[in-house]
């Protein structure tokens, strides 16, 4: 066998600057997504667990709550927060097992543009969940979130959760008891999205005037803007040794 | 390596910090009797609520401490992601630990008074609300750092936990602000809502800042004590390395 | 950079300590452009700890290691450029094909038109055939190919092979001498650990055993066996 490993002729680098940042952004989530596309492991749990966690609200409230409007707000956002931890510990949970995040971390990449694209790849999976979960709730409980105030409320929220779940699912990945833990980490932390969902949520659908709503994005979108300002100066620390 | 995480030799604070112990326990004493004794009734409450407004001194006493701990949590895990020295990681960690009792104590006491004053033990107040995200917060940040092994590696993580936990705890504040208030501002009568206010006197005003002052000085007293073991710790630690060798 | 006299590898009292164990204690060597340095050594001594410090994955808790004239505990995430790691895992995607994970690579460390270079190294490493095949389905000996094919796809000056003929059969294991020497006269500054003692001593232009962490050298091959 003959091994000609040169071919240098073949190699050029591109420019770096922030064009090369968002490739390795756009890399690493595309490459998350191509891979969850085959396996399916992420989504398909999550999405199995938020309709059937909507079933199993079904039945809990059955006869015992007059309007379904009362608890549907709360519902929605519950199980986004519940099946939102099932999908992100696998974000870097999967790279952990199979021995990956060396090889992400060996790239001439800077740390941020990793924990961008695993956003990016997080946003898409949470999206498709939701995507089924709003419908799922307009069958079972014949309340209609399908609202733009509900579903700009939900992907600003999702963002912020997101941002603030993939660093800690960062954080948790180099602790012993990780899976157990993100949720415990993760859920008081995003109390003022919880809270700040299910108002917004109420105000629609209680059919309140629509600008009693702002208030409640504004919340929100002052949360994603604090988190992620936080995750983009802190998320050097996570990895800075390895 | 101990350079690495150069803890102060422990006898070295000893004694002051017995005479710390000795004014924290007086200003305790203090308190007691302010609050007990000293302190008059209030005018306006009678029967259960009348002797039940007397735990609020204790409330806000502990009130106090726990914020000093929310406050110690930041300072010291901003003071180790600056500076890297685990010293700063240790004040972190005590502050937690000390504010997290303090905090439950708050969150007792005011269940406890709030049966007689709003008729249950407890309501969704953004205050409540807030203060017990806050503990349980710090509770998640005491299992985290549990999982760790290496030192550097928890102040690391345990820092940024606790910064976010700094960023999200306001916002709590207001969202659940935004969903409805009953809680008393004692000081201020502009909200309306509130149930369960009582005027104030001259020397409910004078326990009030004995209180303060007291809890103040018995926590700072408790995270000198809880520091002081860290460095203990620490010291073990690098004089086993040393002895490995 | 291709001056065989300049190290392109220079590891200055290097200390590493886990816990109370100290797996490092004043590691010093340098490799210069062209030469191979293969380290040897029980399990659990430390090999591996070097290989990550070298390579910018852990960092030292004292002393510091240049690659070229660059120091790595201030340097930028392009000095990544310079390094190509085969690690004891393969860091690759076991959904993703043998395409697929290069290309994923490629785009992480800015090549242009990466298709050639692609192509090239996995024609060369005889696996041109499994390239639309998902990693998962690969056997030992293919994964560890591949791994070598996604260090090398930068053409990185410095290369760090640890136990780089874990899983391989005879023939991907004259496969990989005949890689190391081509890196080798091409002017690469190979860093390598093994267990194989005698594969060592084939390519090793020095041979270091790690015990109680410093390094012991232990043979000087002769190089005009190569």
């Amino acid at each position: 066998m003959v091994a000609d490993i040169s071919g240098a002729e073949l190699i050029s680098h591109r420019a770096g600057g922030i064009a090369a940042y968002f490739r390795h952004v756009w890399a690493v989530a595309e490459k998350d997504i191509r891979a969850e596309m085959r396996s399916k492991e992420v989504v398909g749990t999550m999405a199995a667990f938020s309709v059937l966690s909507a079933v199993v609200f079904g039945l809990a409230f059955d006869l015992r709550v007059p309007r379904p409007e009362l608890v549907v707000p709360g519902i929605l956002w519950v199980i986004v927060l519940f099946a939102g931890v099932l999908g992100l510990h696998r974000s870097f949970g999967s790279e952990v097992d199979h021995g990956t995040l060396a090889g992400l971390l060996l790239a001439p990449v800077e740390r941020s543009a990793i924990y961008m694209g695993k956003v990016v790849a997080n946003l898409v999976y949470f999206l498709i969940v939701e995507a089924l979960l709003v419908p799922a709730l307009l069958i079972l409980f014949d309340v209609n979130l399908l609202k733009p105030i509900v579903l700009l409320g939900l992907l600003l929220g999702t963002i912020g959760y997101v941002g603030v779940g993939t660093l800690f699912a960062a954080l948790t990945s180099r602790n012993r008891a990780r899976e157990t833990l993100l949720p415990v980490l993760l859920l008081p932390v995003l109390a003022p999205l919880f809270i700040a969902g299910v108002g917004l949520t109420s105000v629609i659908v209680d059919g309140r005037a629509g600008s009693e709503a702002w208030p409640w994005l504004g919340i929100i979108g002052l949360y994603d803007a604090l988190t992620f300002a936080a995750a983009f100066l802190l998320v050097d620390v996570v990895w800075e040794n390895s | 390596m101990s350079t690495l995480s150069s803890p102060s030799r422990p006898g070295r604070w000893f004694k002051p910090l017995i005479v710390f112990d000795v004014i924290a326990g007086l200003a305790m004493v203090t308190v007691t009797w302010a609050g007990l004794l000293h302190a008059g009734d209030a005018i306006n409450l009678a029967g259960e609520e009348q002797t039940a407004q007397r735990i609020f001194y204790f409330h806000i006493g502990s009130n106090i401490a726990a914020f000093l701990g929310f406050l110690g949590s930041v300072v010291g895990s901003i003071g180790y992601l600056f500076s890297r020295r685990l010293v700063w990681d240790r004040w972190a960690a005590a502050s937690v630990e000390i504010g997290t009792i303090f905090g439950i104590l708050v969150l007792l006491s005011g269940s406890i008074w709030a049966k007689p004053a709003w008729n249950t033990y407890w309501t969704w107040d953004p205050r409540l609300t807030t203060a017990t995200i806050t503990v349980l917060i710090y509770i998640a940040y005491m299992l985290f750092r549990n999982g760790f092994d290496d030192a550097e590696t928890r102040a690391r993580f345990a820092g940024v936990y606790a910064i976010f936990a700094f960023l999200s705890v306001p916002l709590t504040y207001y969202s659940a602000r935004l969903f409805r208030s009953i809680h008393p501002i004692v000081f201020d009568g502009a909200n309306e809502e509130a149930q369960g206010g009582f005027a104030i006197g001259p020397t409910m005003g004078q326990t009030l800042t004995i209180a303060m002052i007291g809890f103040a000085l018995l926590f700072f007293a408790l995270l000198f004590h809880r520091v002081r073991q860290f460095d203990a710790e620490a010291r073990i630690e690098a004089l086993r390395e040393r002895f490995d060798e | 950079m291709n001056d065989r006299t300049v190290p392109l590898i220079r590891c200055e009292d290097v200390k590493k300590r886990f816990g109370h164990k100290r797996v490092l204690r004043d590691v010093s060597f340098t490799v210069s452009a062209g030469e191979v340095l293969s380290l040897v050594g029980a399990n659990g001594s430390g090999k591996t700890t070097l290989l990550r410090i070298v390579s910018g994955l852990d960092r030292p808790d004292e002393g510091e290691v240049w690659l070229g004239p660059v120091p790595l505990s201030s340097a930028a995430v392009g000095i990544r450029r310079y390094v190509g790691v085969v690690a004891h895992t393969p860091l690759l995607y076991d959904r993703l094909t043998g395409w697929e994970n290069l290309g994923f690579y490629a785009r992480l460390f800015d090549l242009v038109a990466p298709q050639k270079r692609i192509e090239h190294l996995l024609r060369t490493l005889d696996l041109w055939r499994w390239r639309d095949e998902a990693v998962r389905t690969y056997s030992r000996g293919m994964s560890q190919r591949l791994a070598i094919a996604r260090a090398l796809l930068h053409d990185p000056p410095v290369v760090i092979l640890d136990e780089p003929d874990t899983g391989l059969d005879g023939d991907s294991i004259e496969l990989l001498i005949e890689v190391v020497a081509q890196l080798r006269l091409r002017g690469r500054a190979i860093l390598t650990t093994t267990h194989n003692l005698e594969l060592a001593d084939r390519w090793g232009d020095r041979v270091f055993e790690l015990r109680s962490g410093h390094l012991h050298q232990l043979a000087c091959p002769d190089r005009s066996t190569y």
